[in-house]
């Protein structure tokens, strides 16, 4: 693969830009792979490419039903940060966070990681207790988050409203300075060039439609759309749709799959510096490098596959976003979309063994997975390699709803991301 | 937003009236404090999740205020029954296309794009 640099990309101008290749291989299915990872978006990528990078584990094929980053992916708000509140999530989201400030340089393309600092608006005394004890969580882990008043946080954002009229009054903020936002879809781009580059098949428009089992219930390949692939092991990682690949090997996981919605503005020039969230009226915004407000809604309350959701949902949004900067009150949106998001009752991860021999999952990741990409990708090669959990994983496994040991990050923090 | 009929109230109502509660049909183990730690967590947290027919609770919470169940399917979200607390599942392989033929937006719109 030919490296992309400032010399590069002076040649290519010299050149009428005709020199550029093709940034993967879309080769014909082998008869049989080492792994399969079912799901391209960007956990099933990376943890391809570290499977190739650091385990030397190059037979392994990602498959995709659509085409890469055409889930949650491509369609998420990108909202970086590490600042959750129990061990095992902090362990995970600041992992994830320190492969994040290396990732462009690692995977030669810019990811576009953008460290400009998530801020979570405070509205009342309860918002107050619980962000405080948040950050003191996360200094004693050594992650930093910090508390503003309302005036710092103005300064930090001078779009926001901190009037005592205001209608969603702000007591200060939680600040998480190495917070931010990444290019989507070029998370999904970049692992999948690098992960091609070291042998890894990428197949795009095939969908895996059923998972065939030996005789001692081990799994031996995947039925697909453009039939059988053999693998020695298989590893789901297909957000929305974890439930549905795991009952094709009878497996039920804790999941219910909903609708989470996003919208754009029309593009204008730079005028929001930073992320905010108002976890208590559900809103959160930045603004992206072609000018547009990237705005997050939230969920239908019924489960559902069918990528929209309702309309009250991002209304509810936009009126709370109004309120809090009065200055984007007319402002046009462009466009809104919604991805399917795979829940588990404690709002955590699961990742790890199955029942299923040779059967692993990367699921539950539900509203919030894109943060935790490289590093749940990483940490997922680490379980697929050596057949248990990553010392970092090692809480996430789909057995605590069976001992208990749940992680209670949804009551906590009341945070969708 | 949905439309969904209320069978205690006999019409159809905005969803935001509603307040959805999870599967429909799962009894409570009457031996709760006997039961093992796997078939708990297969009560309280195991679920099928279909991408097709799912039979759900909800609450007219701002109407009547009581739960019923309804039939839906997930990918389409259209209703094909609501029917009281109680009543068995209804037989809806008249009704209820297969799964396979119900449309998905973006995969049958776009799937097949490069
Ligand atoms: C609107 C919205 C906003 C969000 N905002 C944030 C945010 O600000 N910050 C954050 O951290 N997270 C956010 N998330 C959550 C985040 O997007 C997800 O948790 C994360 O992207 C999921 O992991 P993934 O990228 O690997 O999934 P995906 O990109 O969804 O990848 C899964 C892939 O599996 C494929 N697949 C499914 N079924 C099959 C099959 N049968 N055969 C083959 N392939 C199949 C799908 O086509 C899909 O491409 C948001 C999500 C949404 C929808
Ligand atoms: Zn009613």
């Amino acid at each position: 693969m030919r490296k992309f640099s400032v010399f590069a990309v002076a040649r290519e101008a010299l050149r009428g830009h005709k020199g550029w290749e093709p940034q993967w291989v879309s080769p014909e299915p082998r008869k049989e792979y080492d792994v399969i990872i079912v799901g391209g978006g960007g956990h099933g990528l990376g943890a391809a490419y570290y499977l190739a990078k650091e385990h030397g584990i190059t037979n392994v094929a990602v498959i995709e039903k659509g085409w890469l980053g055409g889930g949650n992916t491509g369609r998420n708000t990108t909202i970086i940060r590490s600042n959750y509140l129990y061990d095992e999530s902090m362990d995970i989201y600041e992992h994830s966070l320190k492969l994040w400030e290396g990732l462009s340089q690692e995977l030669n393309y810019n990811v576009m990681y953008s460290p400009r600092g998530v801020m979570m608006l405070s509205h009342n005394i309860h918002d107050r207790q619980s962000f405080k004890r948040h950050i003191h969580a996360n200094r004693l882990h050594g992650i930093d988050n910090e508390w503003l008043t309302p005036e710092q946080a103005k300064d930090f954002c001078p779009p926001l409203d901190i009037s005592a009229t205001a209608r969603y009054p702000i007591n200060g903020a939680a600040l998480q300075r190495r917070g931010g936002t990444a290019r989507h879809d070029a998370v999904a781009w970049g692992y999948a060039r690098a992960a091609s580059d070291r042998g890894v098949h990428i197949i795009q428009n095939c969908e895996v439609k059923g998972i065939r089992r030996g005789p001692n219930g081990e799994v031996t390949g995947v039925e697909t759309s453009r039939g059988f692939i053999g693998a020695k092991k298989i590893a789901v990682s297909a957000s929305g749709h974890n439930s549905v690949i795991m009952s094709m090997a009878d497996v039920r996981v804790p999941l219910h799959s909903v609708p989470l919605q996003a919208l754009v503005s029309e593009p204008m020039k730079p005028i929001f510096p930073c992320v905010v969230m108002s976890n208590t009226v559900h809103a959160y915004i930045s603004q992206s490098d072609k000018g547009e407000l990237v705005i997050g809604a939230g969920t239908d309350q019924y489960n559902s596959y069918s990528q929209t959701g309702g309309l009250q949902i991002i209304t509810h949004t936009l009126d709370a976003i109004c309120e809090l900067f009065p200055m984007f009150r007319r402002v046009k949106m462009m466009r809104q979309w919604g991805g399917i998001t795979d829940n588990t009752p404690d709002r955590s991860a699961i990742q790890g063994v199955t029942p299923v021999p040779n059967l692993f999952v990367n699921c539950g990741w539900g509203t919030g997975g894109f943060k935790a990409t490289p590093g749940s990708a990483h940490l997922f090669a680490h379980l697929i390699a050596k057949g248990e959990p990553h010392k970092l994983a090692s809480g996430l496994t789909l057995d605590r709803f069976r001992t208990g040991r749940l992680i209670d990050e949804a009551a906590a923090a009341a945070v969708a991301h | 937003m949905l439309l969904i009929y209320c069978p205690y109230c006999e019409e159809e109502r905005s969803e935001l009236e509603f307040r959805h509660g999870g599967d429909a049909h799962i009894a409570r183990p009457t031996n709760i404090a006997d039961i093992t730690d796997e078939e708990f967590a297969e009560f309280f947290f195991l679920r099928d999740n279909p991408k097709g027919l799912i039979f759900e609770r909800w609450r007219h919470i701002h109407g009547c205020g009581r739960f019923f169940n309804a039939a839906r399917d997930t990918v389409s979200d259209k209703f094909y029954a609501s029917y009281k607390a109680g009543e068995p599942k209804p037989d809806l392989s008249a009704v209820h296309p297969a799964t396979e033929k119900t449309v998905e937006t973006y995969e049958a719109t776009e799937g097949t794009a490069k």
